[in-house]
């Protein structure tokens, strides 16, 4: 790496008042002609760029990003990791990221403040119970650490939890991966970015996709706002926007895009040191080092593009958290906001190969697809690069909704949908 | 977050509706003729535009009648509504 944060770094640019640290990553014009192109500079699709540079020694790779890196799903997701998923093929490629999350920090010279507080799901009905424990056993089996927690213990736990059986759903226990936890989102993105930039990937902002020139059953390149970038091979990670980029090549890819809202409260003292979802009830918390209590809230049922999303929505959702936890019922929220997030019949995403030649898709992550980012870039690199899954990424290939081999994951899945 | 003009009803908040998704997906005449690419079709594939799009809503906390809506996706304005089994008007592509 040219320039290696480190304390000497700090202490020599803090004699220059911190005005000389050098440029993160470049900001280059598009060349005329890429070995490969990624469609989308977001977490997922700058880390693809960086292992396709690290790992396949591929070095002339362009990310085309239609805004500013980061400025989608990335910078507006609840930052939740985690990998305590039910089936084998999803736990295979969830803890792969997980794994990949623990040396993060280490690996790009960069801090994305990895945090394993831990993730505490919540059952609330006997079905629940049920569902929950089955999942846990399933995580046991596939090397995940899991543990169940009776009502006593999710108390102990989280202190703040109303457990009172006389709620409307009241706390039946739940079950915790200590492992999981929270990351810095925006950090992600931008550590990618300059590991990525610092190996030659041009990293081209502002510049969006208009079309995908095609020869016959074979790409050639991509018509942009920039102009026309020659390239055989593309992998595209536009999360919603991934039918639209599918539409320009005369795809159709099995996803609706619908807006997922979140939003965060004022800051405050330490309150709650985990992060507890409840499916059921649909209210998932958590605590940002600012201090800001950061929660998730569901999709709309509708198509929609307009990164807002509906009021009700975030209605019922502080009315949950609000039994939940009603310590925090004078809490004052300060902002909302919505992304556009592409879902899959089976709450499951496609990284695979097309019938179109040199055309990739990483996508329909839906409501879920921040934890994955490290493991997600580096199986789509491999894919990418060799023209061929990995074998942690086979089973979540386009083919499987002819087949019939579903993924189904709508239990684990945090958002009902 | 909008407002939905229910042919039967009026004009409704959308949070009284539940959306059907892409419309005119015609069902299959003779299912046990399908390959498994055309089921896959049927089933998975969706047009998912962003744009105009044709859809099938249903009045659920109301009269419970289902109905189409041509609604831009990018910005959510609804611009005809129209019902079961009528064709699509022809001004919006």
């Amino acid at each position: 790496m040219k320039n290696k944060y480190s304390l000497f770094s700090l202490i020599k640019n803090a004699f220059s008042q911190h005005e000389n640290w050098q440029q993160a990553w470049g900001n280059p014009e598009p060349k005329k002609e890429y070995d490969a192109i990624i469609v989308g500079g977001g977490g997922h699709g700058l880390a693809t760029a960086y292992y396709l540079a690290k790992k396949h020694n591929l070095k002339n790779i362009a990310v085309l990003e239609k805004g500013w890196i980061g400025g989608g799903n990335t910078g507006r997701n609840t930052t939740i990791i985690r990998s305590n998923y039910l089936w084998d093929a999803s736990a295979g490629l969830y803890d792969h990221a997980l794994k990949l999350w623990e040396n993060l920090s280490q690996e790009l010279n960069y801090n994305v403040m990895f945090s394993q507080r831990g993730v505490m799901n919540l059952a609330h009905n006997l079905q629940d119970v049920r569902d929950l424990k089955r999942r846990t056993h399933a995580n046991r089996l596939n090397g995940i650490d899991a543990v169940w927690l009776n009502t006593e213990e999710v108390k102990k736990f989280c202190p703040i939890i109303n457990t009172s059986p006389h709620i409307r759903y009241p706390v039946l226990g739940g079950t915790l991966q200590r492992r999981a936890g929270t990351a810095r989102h925006d950090a992600v993105a931008w550590g990618y970015a300059r590991g990525a930039s610092d190996m030659g990937v041009d990293i081209i902002q502002n510049c969006e996709v208009k079309g995908i020139k095609r020869n016959r059953d074979r790409v050639e390149g991509l018509e942009t706002t920039k102009g026309f970038i020659k390239t055989n091979k593309i992998g595209v990670v536009a999360a919603g926007h991934s039918s639209v980029i599918a539409n320009m090549a005369g795809l159709k890819l099995p996803l609706e895009s619908k807006p997922l809202q979140a939003l965060v409260s004022e800051p405050v003292k330490p309150i709650i040191d985990t992060v507890v979802m409840s499916n059921a009830v649909h209210a998932y918390v958590s605590q940002s080092d600012k201090g800001e209590l950061v929660i998730g809230a569901g999709t709309d049922s509708y198509v929609s593009y307009t990164q807002r999303g509906s009021h009700n929505i975030v209605e019922e959702t502080l009315k949950a958290i609000l039994e939940l936890y009603p310590i925090f019922s004078r809490m004052k929220m300060l902002r909302q906001w919505g992304g556009i997030v592409d879902i899959c019949p089976d709450a499951s995403p496609i990284i695979s190969k097309t019938n179109i030649k040199g055309l990739y898709f990483n996508c329909g992550w839906g409501t879920g697809g921040f934890k994955a980012t490290p493991g997600s870039g580096d199986l789509f690199a491999h894919t990418i690069a060799n023209d061929e899954p990995h074998k942690l990424n086979a089973a979540f290939n386009l083919n499987r909704f002819v087949s019939g081999d579903l993924v189904d994951e709508h239990g684990a899945a945090a958002v009902a949908h | 977050m909008f407002l939905i003009n229910c042919p039967f009803c009026g004009e409704r908040d959308q949070s009284e509706f539940s959306s059907g998704g892409e419309a005119h997906i015609v069902r299959p005449k003779q299912p046990t003729e399908l390959s498994d690419d055309e089921w896959a079709e049927y089933l998975f594939m969706r047009k998912n535009i962003k744009g105009i799009q044709f859809e099938r809503w249903n009045h659920v906390h109301g009269c419970r009648k289902w109905f189409n809506v041509v609604r831009d996706t990018s910005n959510d304005k609804i611009l005809s509504v129209y019902k079961m089994g009528e064709k699509p008007p022809v001004n919006y592509k």
